[in-house]
């Protein structure tokens, strides 16, 4: 009985049709549902907004607050990047919690590909615009001669910690969250299998934690979308001004 | 928009962008938005969202400078035959940016982009 509940099982990705994974599939579905909701909800184009348009509006809001909040007005160069990352992010989080689908961002290579493309905007546009004066983000300010080295080391090392921590911070939220809700509401089949009536009614302690968690999986998932973006935003903010 | 890109520089457009929103914000605000003009509150607080946002960091940024460290210190070693030497040295380097990470994210120094404004 015990073999039959796998928490690592909904993590595999299996072929669905030809090239196309279930990973796949679930990015084509969140990227349908972002464009969904931001067409349908800007057709109306009414002046008091209806549900989805007003949903739609206040996404658009939420980023454009925390870019103008980290980086400022001209941050704003960044705004469809941020907010194509935010969306879809989000997206991946929230349909994974629906039963049974997938979750994208649980496997490192899909967040740390989004991050190495954050990383690397604000490296090209660093250089594109500031030049060499770009790598005056590595010499802070007032610092002695003869320790410049060691702290330029630490400031390269923190620069490129900043891909890792982005893209494991989203991965394993998502991974340990999911095993740990598959983990509980496989306690319930466990009890009842094991222990008949008896275990039945003790099931209830799981699933009442199992609903507690998925609460908190929907908590998580907005709130890892949001620091991805915000992140982002303030990485991207470095590449505006570096130095001073 | 694309045709205004393309034949300016990229200093230019980012200008143009700018100007054109400072256009959008003066005739919204003209337009009296029934907002009452605090200008986009997000749905969370912020203020809420921003400690949450902290405290996720806080325990992955260490994690990820000692890992960069010795990641880079092994690679170093791999490839000028050195073997435990630069290890040891990113290793110790890797810790110290990892606690400068989390230094940062506290709030307690500044960020290299950051003069005098208060970090985030």
């Amino acid at each position: 009985m015990a073999g039959a509940i796998d928490p690592i099982h909904q993590f595999a990705i299996t072929p669905v049709l030809g090239p196309v994974t279930n990973s796949a599939v679930f990015m084509i579905l969140a990227v349908a549902g972002v464009s969904a909701l931001l067409l349908i909800g800007s057709r109306e184009r009414a002046l008091v907004p209806g549900r989805l348009q007003s949903l739609a509006e206040l996404s658009y809001e939420f980023v454009r607050g925390m870019i103008h909040q980290t980086a400022g007005k001209h941050g704003m160069v960044f705004f469809p990047l941020v907010f194509s990352l935010f969306m879809f992010v989000l997206f991946c989080n929230l349909l994974g919690l629906i039963p049974g689908s997938f979750t994208v961002t649980s496997h490192i290579i899909v967040t740390f590909a989004l991050a190495l493309l954050v990383i690397l905007t604000v490296i090209g546009y660093g250089f594109a615009k500031h030049g060499l004066g770009f790598l005056k983000l590595f010499v802070p300010h007032g610092v002695p001669g003869y320790i410049l080295p060691l702290v330029v080391a630490i400031e390269v090392i923190s620069f490129l910690s900043r891909p890792i921590s982005l893209s494991v911070r989203l991965f394993a939220n998502m991974l340990a969250g999911h095993i740990t809700l598959k983990v509980f509401a496989g306690f319930v089949t466990m009890l009842s299998a094991a222990l008949g009536g008896v275990g039945l009614v003790l099931g209830i302690l799981p699933l009442l934690l199992t609903i507690g968690i998925t609460a908190l999986e929907f908590l998580v998932a907005f709130l890892q979308a949001y620091v991805f973006a915000l992140l982002t935003c303030m990485y991207l903010n470095d590449a505006l001004h570096p130095g001073h | 928009m694309a045709r205004e890109s393309s034949d300016g520089g990229p200093e230019r457009s980012d200008d143009d962008l700018s100007g054109r929103l400072d256009r959008l914000d003066k005739a919204l605000s003209r337009h009296g938005t029934e907002k009452g003009g605090q200008g986009g509150t997000p749905p969370i607080s912020t203020r809420d969202a921003q400690g949450f946002a902290r405290a996720f960091r806080l325990s992955s940024e260490l994690i990820a400078g000692v890992v960069v460290g010795g990641g880079l210190g092994w690679a170093l070693d791999r490839w000028l035959g050195t073997t435990p030497l630069a290890m040891i040295v990113f290793l110790l380097l890797g810790f110290a940016a990892g606690v400068l990470n989390v230094m940062r994210v506290a709030g307690l120094a500044r960020h290299p982009g950051q003069d005098d404004r208060p970090p985030l």
